[in-house]
């Protein structure tokens, strides 16, 4: 098992990338006529840093006469009030994800035994918690973590370096291997194991056949284009993957203590100034770039409408659904902007030939979320479900926690407006949640079910 | 036995909360916040409570079984009182959110009433309440064994499943009244809804006589479900207009703009 661990240090990524909401101000509304150029360049701003409301365009169209202050403050009123509108709905729209991912691994770690086995540790966590005295094993877990913490640092700081100096080639490549790995390797090992629980036969040419299938369209749906549906739906089960992989591989003290060091560090990684993560986001946003696709889950939906042009035949309007790789694109230039600043932005990704006719009318933005909180947030759930003596009310517990967490985290996001980390919060309350539930509300609830009592 | 057992008391425990939580939760995302933020809310009483038996019993004779049951009891009621000051405390926050929604919205209204609030924190209440009750009884009542082997009642999974549908139900309807009355400062009401709940809760030390606890209990949750409609403001001929299927005349004008551009959903 450690052989092909050896190359997880590509499988790292997933834990390095944050949450990267970020939304700029809108620019103040002008009139009518450079309205429209204004509020490209206000949507250009905008979706440099993956940002996510849209009705900005509604707020451009519904253009006032009066002086500019009313304009701005009635503007404001407007874009507050759409915030907490889209707020809910962004809310919902992370949601949704996370619970499934949840209820992915959950129903996992209950149903098959093989990833609540302990089968050796990752050469992360070397040292062992079969340790006889207390101490020992807390001093050993503490270690584990110090040692897996750094391995996470370093390998930020390294990919942090590399997006600097514009290696895209080796990242790409990185993300690549990565993916690869996760999306054959261990769907496969996942695969035979849900097999073997359920005692199902399959021959391997069909497992060759599904497998293949299952992992080629993956990679095309994460790298590349894709229905966005699709999209999200295998960046869910990657994390899903990658989650049973750390609860499977975690020495159980040494799971709590990496999680409660990765939240502080992300909390440092994005907030401090030097941080690795808050430079890639600001670097991403100086070069109009968007952060890694493939490990940010993006529930947005980009349309492109045509506009008449005077000069140019109009086209119909056409919705093509983009996958995050393409979320930055700036696809609504009007002739006047030059284009050659899309191509430089092109480099990383495969591109596609931009029009200078589309023009942006409406825009649903969805909101972002990196991989790496859907895998710690399932990582805590699913470690509750798997040690916590067969009770479902510890996992409950720790899965509404999060939910709160991330609802919280959203808030912030809406107040603040610039990157924030998901998981300080959500990790915090999912862990007091768990330690709380598990030794103080189990005895009690078990005690008033024994006698039938209800509370 | 074991799956039949299951779904059947699932369906009988949940089903009403899944029916209200798809028809009138599930499509608005506020109201689905207000669910997780309510269940949040209990969950943070019931580990307060939890505390305090926890202390209680470790500062107490572990061997006297009277002392013991005593504790539980105690314990019960501080955790109903801890609910019913949590349910106050939500009352309060989604009170000062309602504010808040409704001074930065466009007319003045917020996007979501009071009334509405109420319900789903009731709601949320009762479904967070039942599920921790009940989930844990659920996953046994799947694998093997036999219920009540050692001379308890082997009716104890489907009393327990209709015992959590009333306690849903209850909590829905108290969510209801008890928002009202803190809004309309009927403290009498708020007596009335937290003597009820420990009503409820200490005719469940009844079990398993269950005629004495599951009928009374069911009395309580029809009334409470009356009350509920008459303060959410409906009435005989609500019902009536409802049941007749008659369409209102929409007496408001619809405003056009030629200016404007139609939004597109």
């Amino acid at each position: 098992m450690i052989t092909f661990m050896n190359n997880s240090d590509s499988e790292e990524e997933p834990c390095n990338e944050r949450t990267s909401l970020m939304s700029a101000e809108s620019p103040p509304v002008p009139s009518y006529q450079d309205g429209l150029q204004a509020s490209e360049a206000g949507e250009a701003q905008k979706r440099r840093t993956g940002s996510n409301r849209s009705p900005n365009n509604i707020a451009d169209g519904e253009m006032s006469d009066s002086g500019v202050p009313v304009r701005e403050s009635a503007l404001e009123n407007e874009e507050e009030e759409l915030t907490l509108k889209y707020g809910a709905k962004h809310v919902i729209m992370l949601f949704v994800p996370v619970t499934l991912c949840m209820i992915v691994v959950v129903a996992t770690i209950k149903s098959v035994r093989f990833y609540t086995e302990k089968n050796g540790q990752l050469i992360y966590t070397p040292f062992s918690e079969d340790t006889t005295s207390v101490g020992q094993r807390l001093l050993n877990s503490v270690l584990n973590t110090i040692i897996m913490i750094s391995v996470i640092v370093v390998m930020t700081v390294f990919l942090v370096l590399l997006y600097k100096y514009r290696c895209y080639k080796f990242i790409h490549g990185w993300l690549i291997l990565s993916s690869l790995m996760l999306l054959f390797l261990f769907t496969y090992i996942y695969l035979g194991e849900v097999l073997k629980t359920y005692n199902v036969a399959m021959d391997y040419p069909t497992l060759f056949l599904v497998i293949w299938n299952f992992g080629a369209v993956g990679m095309i749906c994460i790298h590349w284009k894709g229905p966005l549906q699709l999209q999200q739906a295998y960046l869910i089960m990657i994390s899903a993957l990658m989650a049973l992989v750390f609860i499977k591989y975690l020495p159980e003290w040494s799971a709590w203590v990496i999680l409660g060091a990765i939240s502080i560090y992300d909390l440092m990684a994005v907030l401090c100034p030097k941080g690795p993560l808050r430079m890639l986001v600001e670097t991403a946003q100086e070069r109009n770039e968007p952060i890694f696709p493939a490990l940010i889950y993006s529930s947005a939906m980009m349309w492109t409408v045509g506009m008449a042009k005077p000069d140019t035949a109009a086209r119909g309007p056409s919705q093509q659904t983009w996958d995050a790789a393409e979320d930055g694109r700036e696809n609504h230039r009007s002739p006047s902007h030059a284009d050659s600043q899309m191509s430089e932005t092109r480099s990383p990704v495969p591109t596609r030939p931009i029009t200078s006719l589309e023009e942006l009318e409406e825009e649903e933005r969805g909101v972002k979320l990196g991989l790496g909180d859907f895998i710690f947030y399932s990582v805590l759930v699913g470690k509750a479900a798997a040690t916590a003596s067969g009770d479902w009310n510890t996992t409950l517990a720790c899965f509404v926690a999060i939910l709160i967490g991330l609802c919280l985290t959203l808030l912030l996001l809406a107040v603040f407006k610039k990157a924030l980390p998901a998981l300080p919060i959500s990790i915090t309350f999912g862990l007091v949640f768990y330690f709380s539930t598990d030794n103080l509300v189990r005895p009690f609830m078990d005690t008033l079910a024994s006698h039938q009592l209800y509370i | 036995m074991g799956a039949a057992v299951f779904f059947g008391c699932a369906g009988i425990a949940f089903g009403p909360a899944l029916a209200l939580v798809l028809l009138t939760v599930a499509a608005e995302p506020l109201r689905v916040i207000v669910l997780v933020a309510g269940a949040f809310f209990w969950l943070v009483s019931l580990l307060l409570a939890s505390l305090i038996w926890f202390v209680s019993v470790h500062l107490s004779d572990r061997e006297d079984a009277k002392l013991q049951y005593g504790l539980l009891v105690f314990g019960a009621a501080v955790s109903v009182l801890l609910q019913e000051v949590f349910r106050f405390a939500y009352f309060k926050l989604l009170k000062k959110a309602d504010e808040g929604l409704a001074m930065i919205s466009e007319d003045g209204r917020s996007p979501i009433s009071l009334r509405q609030m109420a319900y789903v924190s009731g709601l949320s209440f009762g479904i967070i309440s039942g599920v921790f009750s009940v989930i844990n009884i659920l996953a046994d009542s799947i694998g093997p064994g036999i219920v009540g082997i050692h001379g308890d009642s082997p009716y104890y999974f489907i009393t327990s499943a209709f015992l959590t549908m009333a306690l849903v139900l209850l909590h829905t309807f108290w969510g209801v009244i008890f928002f009202d009355a803190c809004e309309k400062r009927r403290y009498w009401c708020l007596g009335l809804v937290v003597a009820s709940h420990l009503l409820t809760s200490g005719l469940t030390f009844l079990n398993p006589r269950y005629e004495a606890s599951l009928v009374p209990i069911f009395i309580i949750t029809f009334i409470t479900g009356l009350w509920a409609f008459f303060t959410a403001g409906g009435s005989f001929r609500n019902i009536l207009k409802c049941l007749s299927c008659k369409q209102e005349d929409d007496s408001r004008v619809m405003m056009y703009s030629a200016l404007q551009v139609p939004f597109e959903d």
